[in-house]
């Protein structure tokens, strides 16, 4: 069984970055994507890696992690950062070869914005790494529930995230079973022509429908059994409790916010 | 087709911090129509085992030789399709495989995919239906609308169609109702003698084991525990009681009745009135002492 | 004796479609109160349909259903399932919450109980089904057995008058469905609520009170766990099997050895046999 890919990013872990209410995390993630985009000098840009820098720190979340975390966007990263090298034309001519020169404005600016786009990436995925999805889940209602006024559906909207999280594990084990089934009746899910292996999705795809409609008949029967009635007068186990650290952190927040300001040009 | 384990281990998720060996230096032979039944808890390495016996895993070390087939962790021999036509697998609940329209079509997968002319299929077909106790008409329904022990027999109907020579079943009997597993497993035991099968029974019943197997392997925490013949595996019952595992009733019971009244009752495969005779007569001998 | 009808099945028939056979056929029974009756039958008898009625997930096309004084109907529902707890057959496909208590407060969030009183209950409960130590276990690290135990708990939890384990060990490995057995032994000496079991194993109905035994969803016979034993061929008859104790009384009695009861176990028989020993 893939542990890793069953839990999702999560790493357990007991950090004061752990312990923090999601809530909390979830509104500092959420401010520090806007104001990244305030950075416009060494300083700034200096005060917000060392912010993130730190916060890797204290999650003591192995580098490898996060690393793994940002696999996927490095090339659009160096993407980037080439992008702007050559289109760039400010500042000192540094190369000229003919058909593209690069200017001295061009490195500056492609390495703001790779570094803007990797600070983005590093603190919203640090998130994910700290926070259990359950609990991103329970931020998310309850930062919601103001809209609860325009009849937006919160709780059903919290409820089916997290069934879904639930059975994700189930499922893909489920998937699992059923590929290795078909593949003992001769289908071949790895070689052959394109056009075979999406045929031979067919024989995976229909039996987990199939399964996945059963099994939500029989969520849906047991929760009734058990008295669900929508989110009409339930009460909840799970509680958020915004703390002592939280508010010290949220604090320091603002200060580097103020600090932002001060420092930009 | 012989079976042959030699020093299989397997380790899931080699070279990850994930790794877990689940079958340790596994060696054991089944002859060619033989009918072994593999018994253990549930995690004990059954399920992977299944997937060596057609190709679904490698071993990580060791080998396997299945037939003419051999199976190392060097990679997949390139008749590895071969050797799944020959090795049909009954997975548990294998209803969950269905999905086509027709029952006709679905048991036809199977077949279709090794290549065989659809001719050959519906003669197959024809063949079996009897065989798994379904009626004719129900070829051209959707197998959705069956009744659960129906998709059941679809399902085991579409493994036997391949004409597999081995035949690997996987609790079989899983979920159906007493009737329906007795039916069920009578019918397995007929075409494995009547086509001279080689059979693998995965199973959690003692009863089974002793009623249909000629051999059975034990396996505990990935390891092979014990093997032999059901009578004399179940003569060491304190063994089986070690790993969590009992015996079949019947001798569970002439074990008691034994040590009860200091008799040595044996179970040599007595129908039940022949046993009933024999616990009458050591009655009436040990009155007169 | 003076004991206190709990559930009450006057007349009931029931079918899924409009023009679909009957799968339940004028079905008439009572259950009293700190009663453990077990119902069975085999796949199709309809054993499974009378659990669904019994808290209204399904409601009686014909004849009516009381559950403690209260009539089964859309206005009761709710009150109804308060008092009858139901765990079903697919130990993943009721499992609702993310970790085990989660789960075992589903129930109770969903009738607005109080934090602190939910947390006493979820230890109360999940103690009685020796759960206690898997508190923030993920349902997809436990065994069939104990995703089966967790159920259990979380209907104890809302403190029901009635549980119905409705086929609760079917899809279990032997290690599971002891498990169970062992658990729902435990409860119903501790808690002292009626208990339905359905099954189709015969060895399950060992210790009920009484069983009902459903056949083309009629009641076949309403008698004792010892009685029932006796009807070796009826019992082959209707699909289902006969444990191995009665077949070798039944074979005895056949060879003249004059059994009086139906054993229920092993020890039981051999018993009577060494009665019957010490007399010759």
């Amino acid at each position: 069984m893939n542990n890793a890919l069953i839990i999702g990013q999560y790493v357990p872990g007991n950090s004061l970055i752990h312990r923090l209410d999601p809530r909390t995390k979830i509104t500092v993630v959420f401010f520090f994507v806007i104001i990244v985009f305030f950075a416009n000098n060494v300083p700034t840009y200096s005060l917000l890696t060392a912010f993130s820098v730190l916060c890797v720190l204290i999650s003591r979340v192995p580098l490898r992690f996060i690393l793994k975390g940002l696999l996927p966007v490095w090339f659009l990263i160096i993407f980037t950062f080439i992008l702007h090298l050559i289109i760039t034309n400010e500042g000192n001519l540094l190369v000229d070869w003919g058909f593209i020169k690069i200017y001295s404005g061009g490195v500056i600016q492609g390495f703001a914005i790779s570094l803007r786009f990797f600070l983005l990436i590093l603190t919203t995925s640090l998130l994910t790494l700290t926070t259990t999805p359950i609990e991103i889940t329970d931020a998310m209602e309850e930062m919601l529930h103001p809209l609860k006024k325009i009849k937006f559906p919160v709780h059903e909207l919290a409820l089916m995230m997290s069934i879904s999280l639930r059975f994700i594990p189930t499922l893909m084990q489920e998937t699992d079973k059923i590929s290795r089934a078909q593949a003992a009746r001769g289908v071949d899910f790895r070689t052959g022509p394109v056009k075979d292996r999406v045929m031979a999705v067919i024989p995976l795809l229909v039996p987990l429908f199939v399964s996945a409609f059963k099994r939500a008949e029989d969520l849906a029967m047991a929760m009734e059994a058990r008295g669900y009635q929508g989110g009409e007068g339930r009460s909840k186990l799970r509680e958020l409790h915004v703390g002592t650290k939280d508010i010290l952190v949220l604090t320091g927040f603002v200060l580097m916010l103020v600090a932002l300001f001060v420092l930009r040009q | 087709m012989e079976i042959q384990f030699k020093d299989v281990s397997y380790i899931y998720q080699e070279n990850t911090p994930f790794a877990h060996k689940a079958l340790e230096h596994i060696s054991f032979t089944v002859n060619s129509g033989s009918f072994v039944a593999v018994i253990g808890h549930t995690g004990s390495g059954k399920s992977t085992l299944i997937q060596h016996l057609n190709g679904l895993s490698l071993p990580s070390r060791g080998e396997i030789n299945i037939g003419d087939f051999h199976l190392s962790a060097d990679g997949k021999p390139k008749n590895i399709r071969d050797l799944r036509r020959k090795v049909g697998v009954v997975f548990q609940y294998p209803e969950h495989q269905l999905f086509e329209e027709t029952v006709a079509k679905d048991i036809a997968f199977g077949p279709k995919n090794f290549g065989v002319e659809q001719e050959e299929i519906d003669r197959r077909i024809e063949k079996l239906l009897p065989a798994v106790g379904l009626p004719k008409e129900i070829l051209e329904r959707s197998p959705f609308d069956l009744s659960g022990g129906q998709k059941r027999r679809v399902a085991i109907a579409g493994v036997l169609a391949m004409a597999p020579q081995v035949l690997v079943l996987d609790e079989p009997t899983a979920g159906l109702d007493p009737r329906g597993q007795r039916e069920i497993m009578d019918m397995f035991y007929q075409l494995h003698q009547e086509q001279n099968l080689t059979t693998v029974l995965v199973t959690h019943s003692m009863e089974d084991a002793l009623a249909y197997a000629d051999k059975i392997i034990i396996l505990n925490k990935g390891q092979k525990y014990m093997e032999g013949h059901p009578l004399d595996v179940f003569k060491q019952a304190e063994k089986l009681q070690e790993v969590q595992l009992g015996l079949p009733e019947v001798i569970h019971f002439l074990n008691q009745y034994n040590e009860r009244f200091g008799t040595s009752l044996t179970y040599q495969y007595q129908p039940m009135p022949e046993l009933a005779k024999e616990i009458k007569k050591r009655l009436e001998v040990g009155s007169h002492e | 004796m003076d004991r206190k009808k709990l559930v009450e099945f006057k007349n009931v028939s029931f079918q899924y479609e409009e023009e679909g056979a009957l799968v339940l056929n004028q079905v008439s029974f009572d259950i009293y109160e700190g009663e453990w009756v077990a119902i069975i039958g085999h796949n199709g008898s309809g054993k499974s349909t009378i659990a669904k009625l019994l808290n209204g997930l399904l409601m009686p096309k014909d004849g009516e259903i009381i559950v403690d004084g209260k009539r089964v109907d859309d206005d009761t529902v709710w009150d109804i399932r308060k008092d009858v707890g139901m765990v079903f057959q697919n130990p993943d496909n009721q499992f609702v919450g993310a970790t085990v208590q989660d789960d075992v407060a589903f129930g109770m969030e969903n009738r607005g109980i109080p934090r602190e009183e939910m947390r006493e209950r979820i230890q109360r409960t999940l103690s009685a089904v020796r759960m206690q130590d898997y508190l923030i276990t993920e349902p997809h690290r436990l065994s069939g057995g104990q995703k089966q135990r967790v159920a259990i708990a979380s209907v104890l939890a809302i403190a029901p008058k009635v549980l119905i384990l409705d086929e609760a060990t079917a899809m279990l490995d032997p290690t599971g469905r002891k498990e169970i057995m062992h658990t729902v032994n435990d409860i119903q000496e501790s808690e002292g609520l009626s208990l339905i079991t359905i099954t189709h194993d015969l060895q399950e109905i060992v210790q009920a009170d009484r069983v009902i035994v459903m056949n083309k969803g009629q009641i076949w016979e309403e008698t004792t766990p010892r009685e029932l034993f006796l009807q070796r061929e009826e019992l082959r008859e209707i699909g289902l099997d006969v444990p191995f104790v009665a077949q070798l009384t039944d074979e005895l009695r056949k060879q003249g050895v004059p059994l009086k009861e139906a054993a229920l176990n092993h020890e039981e028989l051999l018993e009577e046999l060494w009665k019957f020993n010490s007399k010759m």
